[in-house]
């Protein structure tokens, strides 16, 4: 799919597409974005992993799917999260303190 | 309704891939999930281009959910078994349509898609050919939607269920956070609305908690039992997960989804709303 070039508002909520740059109309001075790669044990990217976002309570927030090349996105608010990854390759989690702007992390998943 | 009658399992749904008189559709919004492989056999529905109408803000009319059905090669005699990504969010969704449009035989694969690939089950590219049908769709049962006015004047007297994330709820973000988070309207929640996160219902592979679970849960949060009760979330696809848990797993009666939900209530001039963690006053 595209992703909308316009203010994804009432359109729907499945995840914009996970490797898509960001949409123009993402705002970075008010956005606090949460992204990164999800890899294996290998270092490999693990596509079609279950990504969620957890609130500072431990509560579910969001769930992406990361793409092919692994890459999934949050658009969250600053603070503490919790991201963690379900895939066929095993789990994985980590904490992020999130500032506006763009948050970068490296997410791994192992069998337990 | 019932766990029995309402749910597959993924096993259940592996064994009968090829029954006939079931039909196995995929629901998403993003259909690009399907393209890349899904269960055999199952046809797809795309809740944008499909499921809304492409004019009013509405989703399709009986005519129009016939004509689809019809189109896709789904009889009345068919039964649907209905799965999607997000946590079947939009497979929920389209379960409603099919309950709101009078086709009874309907059911949700429990875990949708994500059990699915974390089962590591097999998927296929193959999309089957159907033969068209002459579906008929019934009218409309508005007693599983709610619109919104009879939401307002529900403030205080029914059940009101946020099922957003908590930051939504309070106020703090005004959409999911995986989409971004500009928009026009306003953010909180409906007054008197209890906050039950749908997540709550769902196990983290996807499946639904079980009934004793489910009723702990609303239970705690303040849903009293001897009311009605009205779900929303921001589009109304998670509150149709929170609808099919109350109405169809758990058996509440009088149980309507408003899909109009925050996106509409959060636009509307001068209705009440609250914000913060607490449901706030009438």
């Amino acid at each position: 799919m595209t992703v909308p070039t316009t203010a994804n508002t009432a359109a729907g909520c499945a995840a914009p597409d996970q490797s898509a740059p960001l949409p123009s109309s993402v705002d970075l001075a008010k956005e606090t974005v949460i992204t990164g790669i999800v890899r294996n044990a290998d270092s490999e990217a693990v596509g079609g992993a279950y990504v969620r976002l957890l609130d500072s309570s431990g509560e579910f927030t969001a769930e992406v799917v990361s793409s092919p090349e692994g890459v999934f996105r949050f658009f969250a608010a600053p603070g503490s999260w919790t991201v963690k990854a379900l895939s066929r390759h095993g789990n994985g989690e980590l904490a992020v303190d999130a500032v506006l702007g763009v948050n970068e992390i490296a997410l791994n998943v192992a069998t337990a | 309704m019932s766990r029995d009658t309402a749910l597959v399992s993924a096993d259940w749904a592996e064994e009968n891939l090829e029954t006939p008189g079931l039909v196995f559709v995929e629901v998403d919004e993003d259909t690009t999930a399907y393209d890349g492989g899904h269960i055999p056999g199952a046809i797809k529905i795309d809740w944008k281009k499909d499921l809304q109408d492409p004019v009013r803000r509405d989703f399709v009319n009986q005519e129009q959910f016939a004509a689809l059905l019809s189109e896709r090669g789904i009889s009345n005699d068919d039964t649907v078994i209905l799965y999607g990504g997000n946590n079947n969010w939009f497979a929920a969704y389209a379960y409603w349509y099919f309950k709101l449009y009078g086709h009874e035989a309907v059911k949700l694969l429990d875990g949708g898609r994500k059990k699915w690939e974390l089962d590591a089950r097999v998927y296929t590219k193959d999309v089957p050919v159907r033969a068209k049908t002459s579906y008929v769709a019934k009218a409309p049962n508005l007693e599983i939607r709610a619109f919104r006015d009879e939401v307002v004047q529900a403030i205080g007297v029914k059940n009101l269920v946020d099922v957003r994330s908590p930051d939504e709820f309070a106020g703090r973000l005004l959409a999911p956070a995986h989409l971004p988070q500009e928009q026009s309207q306003r953010a909180g929640h409906i007054p008197t609305a209890i906050s039950v996160p749908w997540s709550k219902a769902a196990n983290e592979d996807g499946t639904f908690k079980s009934d004793e679970e489910l009723a702990k849960i609303y239970g705690e949060a303040g849903l009293d039992g001897g009311k009605d009760t009205i779900a929303y979330c921001r589009i109304g696809e998670r509150s149709s997960h929170t609808w099919f848990v109350l109405k169809e797993l758990l058996g509440h009666e009088n149980v309507k989804n408003y899909d109009g939900s925050w996106t509409e209530y959060g636009s509307l001039i001068g209705v009440p709303i609250a914000l913060g963690d607490e449901p706030g006053k009438a």
